[in-house]
């Protein structure tokens, strides 16, 4: 019992990163209907942002992600306005290829020798690993940390989009652009401001993902990539409250089919989950059935 | 007025061209002027092409999205080879034996696959595709527990080198007529008319399940018998060759050539093919490593510019049916 309990706060841990990562995607889904691709990559470069922070300019921890946060928030509003903002009139699938484009350049690019290179890096540790011991289960400073600072996130996310004029406007934006510009909205400046974000809190996720696995080359976030965009889907996407949901849910179940059944069924399993939730709730966990109109 | 060059109908017309185009390369290959580096890109841009189509028929034609068209090449591709490996015997049968049967099976896979999926609409389709392909390569990974000789993570080994360019180049070229004979039938109509509006071809009494299964089924063979021609060409299959990524090259092609167009398929596949291998060549060896980062701003620029395609829908013309 205690055992199952220890993998369950592995898998949260797991869970709360992807959480960050499916936030973005759900997000940008939401208000342009793109499945951005290269979100998994701008997380991969928060990560190194965090590790450059910390091992170069020799930045306190909580100043290594803001910095992740910015450079990736910079980032993404880039990426939209040079890739993605162009082809808004265009049929949707032109822009789910030039995503690819831009995810496959940034592993690439970074991947050369004088960006970040293409070997395995070691992530810094800010501090000493301590752990707790609570009741049989321990539970490490690095995923309170973890929890914490994903916790904020998400809560100061959801305080934004529920309660400013900006996250109005985000989801009247997402509800309907057309009526929304009509309202006064500024469409192309709500949609940079959700890029940002989204690329912030992958930025931010990034740095998470590199204490608690410390590890990094520039093809880390294909798979944390996937897994997050399909966790978005799996909670419903579009839906905030859902991406945080079905990421934990990823996190976990990843963890509990790792340790109980085998490593490398492990991305069977939770795909095989997804394919079933989509044919019993077409729509995601959350998501509201979506009626069909002639 | 019919006008003589359509005398013999457009499917006499291909493969006439074929022919000319088959006897001008193979008299270039027997001249040395095309080597057999260049001989085995052909023969890839071929199998490449092969599978494309297959995807266009779902996604082009159909408007059914999928992220997971790879996962049946594999399937072709692997049991093609082992149908190929348990034949003792030699000779061209085996390898027709082999295609069919990655035909066959990629297409059973996809029709029980199909059936549930394809409820889902657009993107949802997507995602559940993109799922069944990772599902897939996973268990191609984990293969070797259940059947040794598949080799699982460590690739497939030993499979007879069939396949050659004339192999290819007959399947493709069949590939084509086929295609276009499906699209420009009552067939075709149906599934172009499921991807405009499912709701209103449903309406004027047309099957959309049948005919979404259908195009997925067949577009699935297609891939399963390119499969078997890469299995024969290049005698080695990993599970590395079957995953996400090859999907994604494959719609890229599909969408580079413009959705629901045949000759679009075709001249994207080639030029990408050569595009690649292109760069290694262009490129002097101290910058290799910008090969792949080209490679992706090319392919941004041209979306920028072209965001429907090369051939936005169109076809040359000699693939086009006669007008009455």
């Amino acid at each position: 019992m205690t055992y199952f309990l220890q993998q369950l706060i592995n898998g949260l841990q797991l869970g709360f990163v992807y959480a960050l990562i499916a936030l973005g995607y759900t997000m940008v889904y939401g208000i342009v209907r793109l499945i951005n691709f290269a979100h998994g990559d701008v997380f991969m470069v928060g990560a190194y942002l965090g590790f450059f922070s910390l091992a170069s300019w020799r930045l306190p921890f909580p100043l290594a992600i803001v910095a992740a946060m910015v450079g990736c928030a910079a980032l993404g509003v880039f990426i939209e306005r040079v890739a993605y903002k162009p082809l808004r009139n265009a049929p949707r699938i032109s822009a789910l290829i030039t995503a690819m484009g831009v995810s496959l350049f940034l592993e690439y690019f970074t991947s050369l020798r004088f960006v970040f290179g293409p070997d395995f890096r070691a992530f810094p540790r800010p501090f000493e690993v301590k752990s707790f011991n609570l009741g049989g289960v321990t539970i490490s400073n690095i995923q309170i940390i973890v929890f914490g600072v994903a916790l904020v996130l998400m809560v100061g996310l959801t305080l934004f989009v529920n309660k400013t004029k900006t996250g109005l406007a985000m989801r009247a934006v997402s509800f309907d652009k057309d009526t929304a510009r009509l309202m006064g909205i500024d469409v192309d400046g709500i949609i940079s401001i959700t890029f940002g974000i989204g690329a912030a809190l992958a930025g931010a996720g990034g740095v998470l993902y590199g204490i608690a696995y410390p590890q990094l080359n520039p093809f880390m976030g294909i798979m944390p990539g996937l897994k997050a965009f399909v966790a978005a889907v799996l909670g419903g996407i579009g839906i905030i409250p859902g991406a945080m949901l079905g990421a934990v849910i990823m996190g976990v179940v990843e963890k509990l089919t790792e340790v109980y059944i085998s490593s490398t069924l492990r991305d069977a399993v939770a795909f095989g989950i997804l394919i079933i939730v989509l044919l019993v709730r077409p729509t995601g966990l959350l998501g509201k059935p979506d009626r069909e109109k002639v | 007025m019919v006008r003589s060059g359509r005398r013999f109908g457009p499917g006499g017309i291909v493969l006439a061209g074929a022919a000319v185009v088959f006897v001008v390369l193979q008299g270039l290959m027997l001249a040395g002027v095309i080597n057999v580096y260049l001989q085995m890109i052909l023969s890839y841009a071929g199998v490449v092409a092969i599978t494309a189509l297959g995807l266009n028929l779902i996604y082009g034609y159909t408007g059914q999205f999928s992220l997971g068209h790879a996962a049946f090449y594999g399937i072709g591709a692997y049991t093609s080879a082992l149908v190929t490996r348990s034949i003792p015997s030699a000779g061209a049968w085996k390898l027709l034996a082999g295609m069919a049967a990655g035909a066959i099976v990629a297409g059973v896979v996809a029709f029980l696959i199909g059936l549930p999926i394809l409820r889902l609409k657009s993107d949802y389709l997507g995602i559940a595709t993109l799922g069944f392909g990772m599902i897939m390569n996973v268990l191609f990974k984990n293969s070797d527990k259940v059947i040794p000789v598949m080799g699982g993570s460590c690739g497939m080994r030993g499979i007879a080198r069939l396949a050659s360019f004339p192999w290819v180049f007959a399947v493709a070229v069949l590939a084509i007529v086929v295609l276009r004979n499906i699209v420009f039938s009552s067939v075709g109509r149906a599934l172009v008319s499921v991807r405009e509006d499912e709701l209103a071809a449903e309406a004027v009494g047309i099957n959309t399940t049948r005919y979404k299964t259908m195009g997925f089924v067949i577009g699935c063979m297609f891939a399963g018998v390119a499969g078997s021609l890469y299995a024969h060409l290049y005698a080695y299959l990993s599970p590395d060759n079957f995953d996400f990524l090859k999907s994604i090259d494959v719609l890229l092609i599909v969408v580079l050539g413009g959705l629901g167009s045949i000759s679009g398929t075709v001249v994207a596949a080639v030029a990408w093919v050569f595009l690649l291998e292109g760069l290694r060549i262009v490129l002097p060896p101290a910058i290799q490593d910008w090969r792949m980062v080209l490679y992706p701003l090319l392919l941004i620029i041209f979306m920028l510019f072209r965001p429907r395609g090369m051939f936005g829908g169109t076809e040359f013309r000699f693939l086009r049916p006669k007008e009455n």
